[in-house]
């Protein structure tokens, strides 16, 4: 790696998902490749340093639930429709639930949250759901 | 100079206006700069060249725009006249230009042409019109002002300086913060912990390290201004009687077990407020003592309830609306994973325990609401109640009946007992606060609530224990004290006996006579109830603090050395069967700390050191607790927080402070100080002090001020005034929230009705399709090709028997069946709609 030329080093997905901060995570593929530019998980300085403020303590709401977004909506279509939320489910549950109860659940989900109806969830819709969560700031943070 | 970009403009600008007619051209004036040189040749060369030619190399040369010796005319004219020639005396560059610009076109043009469509052409700068003249005098002035910063000019140096001082004022700021950051103790332990333990347990070590915080700043208040100034410019010990251990004391004043108990030298010393003496300022700095020591005992209470409020409000306001019920398998989905985790064991556990919920969830959701026996529930609920009632009076009177007790041993004097009836009190206070939870525990299985309601009556009943057998203890050490005073008054008669048999039997009051030296150890003192409260307040917490490190170590450590080491040699499995490891109980600690420092605020008043000892105490139990986290718990299973912010704790705490703070105003107030020890002895009531600093310091108007301001009549007007306030801001707040409330509704009712709408428009779009598919069947059934080729028969589908087939065969030409066309089925529809 030669920083003197080549200053714009980027880092290969695979060398940050074992992190210890990221390595028990179940969403740490999409968490680094939400915040690469090129959407493959490579990852240059700058993103990194944005990845952990994001996540860290201090950052605002707004912010945590952009990024939240992106990181659940599997397939970058700038929705959450039920195919991203039933990966969510199984990475969650390491594949325990049943396809009914995948079923069911992400039907409950999208019921609850969505707004416009549209069976898949907006930007809009998942910011009104998170910004009322209490749990949220505090379990959306990884500590550096 | 005509750089090929102005070249290109000037082409771009005659190309656009290539068809312009003559008047049109009149309206514009012309530029052009000159360079005349006075004193020698510039090598001017005059060349002939074709029109193809001119920027040929051989046709150009450089030129010099100004410098010594020559001289830069500049002029323009127009249709109807000449316009000014100006002498340009410095460099014509873009800034010089427009200041000509300003100053002269735009003028000329105004009075040349009458209203605003003239134009410039200049010679070798871009085009312009007269409105763009607007535009150079709006830059000329902003290039005057900022000319420092462009680098030209006289304000250079002063501002290249403002740049740099700005530039090192940020750096020192970033420097700072993070300096500031990095000074923040323990955050890789608590980071270590969120990864084993999650959040929740992480919250206990966040929350005693925030306490942590707030009390070396009340220790830095005490210590600074009440007892080093003290010790360092008061008098030493042994000058005075309230200063030294008296004579019958001093043989064991040294013994741990004195000193243990916080008597002997300890009590004479500044850690107790019978130290202090009543001297109004002492030492060269003339310190008001007393005056600092009252400043101070207030100070410290409105710190911590500013502070209390202000994390309250923080956390109020991030974490947005409070519990809604309408969002639960969102929520269970998008945060319930908590990505501090980083160990594989708890990541293990955290995915069970998410199933575990999500699988009663469902169930949850597929069962009917049905209430099976709810009578038999209440009635359980309503019998676990009472349960928990007759326990909390039962320790009630156990605590008083214990006191009482103790005031019996003491007045037979202490030494006829053992160690048990000295610390009856505390170790009853400790040992209630250790069974009674677990008890409450047990009762509540009877009630089958859901965990989280569980959780916070638990908590409420627990709170509701420790707050019983603080007020039994504070009861029982107002008799204390009202013994104590009694005992003075006697103390205060025996003195004057004791003086008058001093001077062997001299009568004569208005004596002369030196007063006789007397050792100050030997001089009777009263007993001094305001130490006796400061050091019960003492041996309470450190009682207490010894209760939960032996809990700790034997309940945790042991039961976990036990488990581990036994299993091998145990009939059922320990680890998963009865003892097993303990969970963190992250409740019962935090509201153990919160106790903890309910009695530091009431007795800090009366032992300056209590918050010295409540830093030292925090300290050793952030180490000893991580440790024990760390080596003797097990993530839990189920992860229920209290509520979904701190704000439940922070609440608790502000409740605590303000009890905490009653009884201490209460004796301040209406309790007369002891007559020969503290700050404030002598003095009818403590708050005297105020009175007496404001004559004797301050100025006369300023007394007279503050005299008319604790006037009842200014002061109770002020009191209604913000009774008012306060009800005109809850009733805003309550329309806002009923505001709130409407547009949540509205909001809920607008997403039903988009729903419903989708749904019609699907439905009606999907019965739409059938129909047309309908159709195109039917068509093909019927559908002869042109070349004479019969297509086989397609079956009609169910629904379009009704149907009577239309003579379709002009429509289809040239299509062959099965092909997806467009226009067939809607012209199938029209055909339709035609018909129906």
């Amino acid at each position: 790696m030669d920083y003197t030329n080549n200053p714009d080093v980027k880092l290969p997905l695979a060398l940050i998902i074992n992190m210890p901060e990221l390595k028990e995570n179940p969403f740490r593929n999409r968490i680094v490749e939400s915040f690469s530019e090129d959407g493959l998980g490579n990852i240059s300085f700058n993103d990194f340093v944005d990845m952990f403020s994001v996540l860290s303590e201090t950052a605002p709401r707004e912010l945590k639930a952009i990024y939240a977004f992106k990181i659940y909506d599997f397939n970058t279509d700038n929705f959450i429709c039920k195919e991203d939320l039933e990966k969510t489910l199984n990475k969650l549950t390491r594949e325990e639930l049943t396809p009914e109860e995948v079923n069911l659940v992400c039907e409950k989900a999208i019921e609850e949250a969505d707004m416009d109806g549209d069976n898949k969830l907006c930007f809009t819709d998942f910011e009104n759901m998170i910004s009322r969560a209490p749990d949220f700031l505090s379990t959306f943070h990884i500590r550096i | 100079m005509l750089t090929l970009f102005y070249h290109r403009k000037h082409l771009q600008w005659g190309h656009e206006r290539q068809n312009w007619t003559m008047e049109q051209w009149k309206k514009v004036a012309w530029s052009d700069e000159s360079h005349f040189l006075l004193d020698h040749v510039d090598d001017w060369v005059c060349v002939c060249h074709l029109p193809a030619e001119e920027m040929a190399a051989g046709c150009t040369m450089g030129r010099r725009q100004a410098g010594r010796g020559s001289v830069m005319l500049w002029a323009m004219f127009c249709w109807e006249t000449l316009g000014p020639g100006i002498y340009v005396d410095v460099t014509l560059t873009h800034t010089t230009y427009l200041k000509i610009a300003a100053d002269h076109v735009h003028p000329f043009m105004c009075t040349v042409c009458k209203n605003s469509s003239c134009l410039g052409v200049s010679g070798s700068l871009i085009p312009a019109d007269a409105e763009s003249f607007r535009c150079f005098r709006e830059s000329q002035e902003f290039v005057e002002k900022y000319e420092g910063a462009l680098g030209k000019g006289k304000g250079r140096k002063l501002y290249a300086y403002k740049v740099m001082m700005m530039k090192k004022w940020m750096k020192f700021q970033r420097d700072f913060e993070n300096f500031r950051t990095a000074c923040i103790p323990w955050e890789m332990k608590i980071k270590e912990i969120e990864s084993h333990f999650g959040s929740s347990v992480a919250s206990y070590f966040i929350f005693l390290r925030w306490m942590y915080g707030m009390n070396m700043i009340l220790f830095g208040l005490t210590f600074g201004l009440v007892m080093v100034p003290e010790a360092l410019m008061g008098r030493p010990y042994g000058s005075m009687p309230r200063k030294t251990v008296p004579r019958s004391e001093q043989a064991g004043a040294m013994d741990f077990a004195v000193l243990w108990d916080f008597g002997g030298y300890a009590q004479y010393s500044v850690l107790f407020y019978g130290y202090y003496n009543n001297q109004r300022a002492i030492g060269w700095l003339k310190f008001r003592m007393p005056l600092s020591y009252f400043l101070v005992g207030v100070g410290t209470v409105a710190y911590s309830y500013m502070v209390v409020i202000r994390t309250m409000a923080r956390n109020a306001n991030r974490d947005g609306g409070g519990d809604d019920t309408s969002f639960n398998f969102s929520w269970k989905m998008f945060t319930s994973w908590d990505y501090l985790i980083g160990n594989p064991e708890t990541a293990d556990n955290k995915f069970a325990s998410i199933t575990t919920s999500f699988k009663e969830s469902i169930v949850e959701e597929q069962e009917s609401h049905k209430d099976e026996n709810i009578h038999l529930t209440r009635f359980l609920r309503v019998l676990a109640n009472f349960l928990v009632l007759c326990c909390l009076a039962g320790s009630g009177y156990l605590i008083y009946f214990v006191v009482r007790r103790s005031q019996k041993f003491a007045l037979e004097g202490l030494e006829n007992y053992g160690w048990w009836e000295r610390n009856e009190v505390n170790m009853v206070m400790s040992l209630l606060g250790m069974f009674c939870p677990m008890l409450f525990d047990v009762i509540s299985s009877l009630e089958n609530y859901h965990p989280r309601i569980a959780l916070q009556w638990q908590l409420g009943r627990i709170f509701a224990l420790f707050l019983g057998n603080l007020y039994t203890f504070i009861i029982a050490l107002m008799d204390e004290i009202n013994l104590k005073r009694r005992e003075e008054e006697v103390v205060k008669y025996n003195m004057t006996v004791w003086q008058a048999s001093l001077y062997n039997g001299t009568v004569d009051d208005n004596s002369t006579t030196s007063t006789i030296p007397v050792d100050p150890a030997d001089v009777p003192r009263g007993p001094c109830w305001e130490t006796m409260v400061g050091q019960e307040f003492v041996r309470l917490i450190v009682s207490d603090t010894m209760t939960t490190y032996i809990t700790l170590l034997i309940g945790d450590f042991l039961r976990a050395v036990f488990v581990r080491f036994f299993n091998y040699c145990w009939c059922w499995d320990l680890e998963y069967g009865f003892p097993s490891y303990s969970e963190f109980d992250v409740s019962g600690n935090v509201l153990g700390l919160i106790f903890n420092q309910g009695m530091i605020w009431m007795g800090a008043f009366y032992a300056p050191c209590l918050p010295a000892l409540n830093v030292l105490r925090l300290h050793v139990s952030m180490y000893l607790q991580c440790w024990a986290v760390m080596c003797c718990n097990v993530p839990q299973e189920r992860v229920f927080k209290a509520s979904g912010s701190n704000n439940f704790y922070m609440a608790m705490l502000l409740v605590i402070l303000f009890l905490s703070t009653l009884p201490a105003i209460y004796t301040i107030v209406s309790i007369p100080p002891s007559f020969d020890c503290g700050p404030f002895s002598g003095k009818k009531r403590m708050y005297d002090v105020i009175q007496e600093t404001l004559e004797n310091d301050f100025p006369l108007w300023f007394g007279k001020v503050f005299s008319y301001a604790s006037n009842p009549g200014l002061v109770l007007p002020f009191i209604l005034v913000m009774i008012l306030a306060i009800y005109y801001l809850q009733s805003t707040s309550k329309t806002y929230k009923a505001a709130n409330m409407d547009l949540k509704k509205k909001l809920q009712t607008q997403n039903e009705e988009n729903k419903k709408k989708n749904k019609r428009a699907a439905l009606k779009a999907e019965a739409e399709l059938e129909e047309a598919r309908n159709a195109v069947m039917d068509g093909e059934r019927n559908y002869i090709h042109p070349n004479g080729q019969l297509l086989s028969r397609i079956p009609p589908p169910c629904g379009s028997a009704d149907r009577p087939p239309a003579p379709r065969g002009s429509e289809m030409a040239g299509y062959l069946p099965g092909n997806p066309r467009q226009p067939g089925p809607r012209r199938q529809r029209s055909t339709n709609s035609h018909r129906y």
